[in-house]
């Protein structure tokens, strides 16, 4: 906890005295929104054990949701009309409409978990890439949001919070979420209702007959999962100031699924140290362009073949350093202390 | 009214007919076993009874409440738990873990309470904790909770798959083949713990199995299958004389 206010202070604080450029801050923000991004997919292909390939699919609704939101709430535009309520409410309205992008997507994801009661495998894979097509074609069609044109506005929605106060807000409302995020995740998963999930992972059956409402459960997960992706969507579009349809395809997906499988699955941490890595990894490699895009890949590659499981395997960091328990005293540790 | 009862139980894969008029019940505080060759339906019938398959016709009640056409999770949280015959935990997780889950059946709070810690979340919890503290106390497994059930020997991961079972305040237990794969020092110490686990969680107990000396010593009734059908019923030393029996088992004499 006490680490986690030290990090978000430390960031805050130095995005707010101009330490970081405007562009290294932003780099901060994608790590943020990463960790998101792989720590929920992590719940339903790491712990779960399922293969959901469309977690984009899920960003773009919450993204769209959000965004279109505080568009109309607080801007005055060729598509919603006037301002709805009043510019200066939009400091404590945006979380509210990032949790709003979270509820559409999480309801969304249902469109995956009621599947997954009967499929599981390769075949639950390609509903989860239908739904990501869904979603996307879906959102390039509704020519009133834009269309594949894609929708912004978002930047004036910021600077509106900026002239309430001028305090780097995106890059607050992104980590408050980002520790947000991990700690439900992290609580959930302690819970012998989370645990559910990691034995539907290794024996679907005996969960089952053992007492675990696997439908349950697997829609819990799925809502989770896909709710969290939402949040990210709508801090991205915040974030940018613009989204359109086709950042939110196959391509983020896989972005995604790459995070978690490099950081382990099963593992919280791993989630959290690949995301850091990926987004830093993705911008120190910028210089080469396009090139970029065989390196990362050809990296995974290496990974894949000399360590399989990922960095931190089903493990947490603090499996390696046991002194790092001190810091993260997880309340597993206080009840099995009875 | 019987604790449990299974009535003309039949069920078809396809065009076989895998069970056919199976008949049971227990008043309660019983040890019965279920026997037969390879292929006779005994496993079909713990998962005709578990919710794993629907039967085709016949009734299941538990308590007076028919079990038909319920959940197997539903069915576990009406008082029956299992063991299966090819162990089933699941590996990657703790021996504590694996106690904990089983616990699912009645967790007594939602996903808000998980979120948001709430005192209920958190009474819940510690009382799952102690109580499979206290289950492995009792199974002799406490020094293990906090090993992964994939590095414990096989005879160790029986008892944990017991107490696993233990864990959902089972009146009725299924034990299909718990000595499968046992040396025969290790059967003797399954029969042990069966005739124990009974007294100290006074169970009743269903229990599928191969080996003759653990039926013949454990069990008070024993029902015979062969290709679905129930040859014979009664106790040991009847079942240990019949003709039919014995006909199932070695074969008939060549004339």
């Amino acid at each position: 906890m006490l680490l986690a206010f030290l990090v978000f202070l430390s960031l805050v604080g130095l995005s707010w005295t101009g330490t970081f450029s405007t562009y290294t801050q932003l780099v901060i923000m994608f790590m943020g929104v990463n960790i998101i991004m792989s720590s929920s997919l992590n719940l339903i292909n790491g712990y779960m054990g399922e293969f959901s390939c469309g977690h984009a699919g899920f960003m773009a609704l919450g993204a769209y949701t959000s965004s279109l939101l505080t568009v109309w709430f607080f801007t005055k535009g060729s598509v919603f009309g006037p301002n709805l309520l009043p510019p200066e409410w939009s400091v404590w309205v945006f979380p509210f409409t990032l949790l709003a992008g979270g509820v559409v997507a999480a309801l969304a994801g249902l469109m995956v978990a009621i599947p997954s009661f009967r499929t599981r495998g390769d075949y639950l894979a390609i509903i989860t890439l239908a739904a990501n097509y869904i979603v996307k074609s879906a959102i390039e069609n509704i020519q009133t949001i834009g269309g594949a044109r894609g929708f912004m506005g978002m930047s004036r929605v910021v600077n509106e919070m900026k002239n309430v106060l001028d305090i780097p807000w995106m890059m607050i409302w992104t980590w408050i979420f980002v520790f947000l995020t991990l700690g439900v995740i992290h609580r959930f998963v302690s819970s012998t209702y989370g645990k559910g999930i990691i034995a539907i992972r290794e024996d679907e059956i005996a969960a089952e007959i053992m007492g675990v409402n696997t439908r349950r459960a697997k829609m819990a997960a799925f809502m989770l999962s896909s709710g969290m992706a939402g949040v990210a969507g709508g801090l991205i579009a915040h974030i940018l100031g613009y989204i359109n349809p086709g950042s939110f395809t196959i391509m983020k997906s896989t972005e995604a699924l790459v995070m978690v499988y490099l950081g382990g699955m099963g593992s919280l941490s791993g989630s959290v140290l690949s995301a850091i890595l990926f987004t830093l990894m993705l911008e120190v490699l910028r210089p080469l362009q396009v090139i970029k895009w065989v390196v990362v890949p050809l990296i995974l590659f290496l990974l894949m073949m000399f360590r399989t499981e990922g960095l931190l395997g089903q493990r947490e960091i603090t499996d390696f350093f046991p002194r790092l328990k001190r810091i993260f005293k997880s309340r597993e540790e206080t009840h099995a202390a009875f | 009214m019987p604790l449990f009862e299974v009535r003309s139980l039949t069920h078809y894969f396809g065009g076989l007919k895998a069970v056919s008029d199976f008949n049971l019940h227990f008043q309660g505080g019983e040890l019965v076993g279920l026997i037969g060759p390879n292929g006779a339906g005994k496993t079909t019938i713990f998962n005709l009874v578990c919710g794993v398959y629907r039967p085709s016709q016949g009734e299941v009640n538990m308590d007076g409440r028919s079990l038909v056409g319920f959940y197997p999770h539903q069915i576990t949280a009406s008082g029956i738990a299992r063991t299966f015959q090819n162990i089933r935990l699941w590996p990657e997780m703790t021996v504590l873990d694996n106690l904990r889950v089983a616990h699912n059946y009645h967790l007594g709070y939602g996903i808000l309470d998980v979120v948001f810690q709430t005192s209920r979340h958190r009474k819940a919890e510690a009382g799952i904790y102690k109580r499979a503290l206290e289950t492995l106390e009792i199974m002799g497994l406490r020094d293990h909770s906090r090993e992964l059930v994939k590095n414990l020997p096989y005879g160790l991961q029986r008892k944990v798959e017991i107490a696993r079972a233990l864990m959902v305040k089972p009146k009725l237990l299924l034990l299909d083949e718990p000595s499968a794969g046992m040396n025969l020092g290790e059967k003797h110490a399954l029969i042990e713990l069966i005739r124990f686990i009974r007294k100290q969680f006074q169970l009743t107990i269903w229990l599928i199995e191969h080996e003759m000396r653990v039926v013949m010593t454990l069990c008070e009734y024993i029902h015979v299958l062969d290709f679905g059908a129930t040859i014979a019923a009664g106790p040991p030393e009847e079942i240990q004389r019949n003709p039919k029996v014995i006909e199932a088992y070695l074969g008939k004499e060549v004339d």
